[in-house]
């Protein structure tokens, strides 16, 4: 008898485990650090989750423009780190970041955000240039440069691998595109240079856009 | 009967030598285009893409079978001592800087056979006797 209700109980938590996410309540993990606040709303103790959010910063984009986090207020965004001179992975990047900007350049609420890890190089006349080259116009992609400690502390809080400088003065950096939500929440990571996994974010963009939270936010 | 035998015999091996004997430049080929291709993937496919289609305007194409025909003695060079400055490649100008690409050049000979023979291109075998005679004469 044990042993029967033993293999019951392990087909029901396998059959939970294939129905977890399905369609009709399906939603996008937040990841980072989280801490529980307890505060008194009207009289009553309510626990509130409060999640790792994107803090505040300040640079400049291809057309000279000012943007800070303001900018991406009531919107949903990808961001990767790259430099304009880069041999190894950034032109794989990018050619995959293109498919996620020509999926999504007409929506209003979508923003792409390119940080430079190489300010000194990547001016803001370098930066439209590449954009040019990639035929990126509007303002949906931002290839953004700023003061580069500020861009190399930016990038932890991205949970990304802080770029580093090796002897050749060439940057290093780990190639993920993050997806950040309306709310400034990191909701997915993926490998920039893996076609594949692009795909996927593709898809994890639809997902998040039918969540409410994210249908409602301004 | 000992006879057919014989000659059915002689017939069998004449048409394994047909299918076995390749040329050897047949054979030099495929090493170079098969070692070539692996060179290709890890070395070259970031930026010129997996079908030699470059990136829009940021990267040039490999498709250009005018180009790679008319800039064979030059190709090897490129690859040795990098490529900056305002090329036109399918009908479209690029000024990317290609870092040099550190590659032996047994190496370069064999990427650019399977960049060669690729996209369209035909040069046919570039071999290390004519790689090392290019790379003598680059500027």
């Amino acid at each position: 008898m044990k042993k029967l209700i033993g293999a019951a109980t392990t087909a029901l938590l396998l059959f939970n485990a294939c129905t977890f996410n399905t369609a009709d309540t399906q939603k996008l993990p937040i990841y980072g650090e989280r801490e529980p606040v307890t505060k008194t709303v009207n009289g009553k103790e309510v626990t509130d989750t409060i999640y790792h959010t994107i803090p505040a910063f300040k640079f400049i984009n291809q057309y000279g423009d000012s943007i800070t986090n303001k900018s991406l207020d009531g919107k949903i965004y990808v961001a990767d780190f790259f430099f304009t001179s880069c041999p190894s992975i950034c032109p794989v990047m990018h050619r995959n970041m293109l498919a996620v900007y020509n999926e999504f350049k007409n929506l209003n609420d979508f923003k792409i955000i390119s940080y430079s890890i190489d300010p000194k190089y990547d001016s803001v006349k370098v930066l439209k240039k590449y954009a040019d080259k990639l035929n990126v116009q509007g303002n949906t992609w931002w290839l953004l440069q700023g003061k580069k400690d500020e861009t190399y502390k930016l990038s932890e809080s991205y949970l990304v691998t802080r770029p580093e400088e090796d002897a050749k003065e060439q940057f290093i950096h780990d190639g993920f595109f993050i997806l950040v939500d309306k709310q400034k929440r990191i909701r997915g990571s993926y490998s920039g240079v893996d076609e594949k996994e692009v795909q996927k974010l593709i898809a994890d963009i639809k997902t998040l856009r039918t969540e409410p939270e994210q249908a409602e936010a301004k | 009967m000992i006879k057919l035998k014989i000659i059915s015999l002689l017939c069998l091996a004449i048409a394994l030598a047909v299918v076995s004997c390749q040329s050897d430049a047949e054979i030099e080929f495929k090493r170079y285009y098969t070692s070539g291709s692996v060179i290709y993937q890890t070395r070259c496919q970031n930026c010129h893409g997996k079908n030699g289609e470059g990136l829009l305007t940021l990267m040039p194409p490999l498709t250009d079978t005018v180009f790679i025909a008319k800039n064979r003695a030059q190709l090897p060079c490129y690859l040795q001592n990098g490529l900056s400055g305002i090329i036109n490649v399918s009908g479209k100008f690029f000024d990317n800087k290609m870092p040099p690409a550190n590659l032996a050049p047994i190496e370069i000979a064999e990427v650019l056979t399977y960049v060669g023979n690729s996209f369209g291109n035909k040069t046919g075998v570039i071999n290390l006797n004519e790689v090392e005679k290019s790379l003598k004469a680059c500027k």
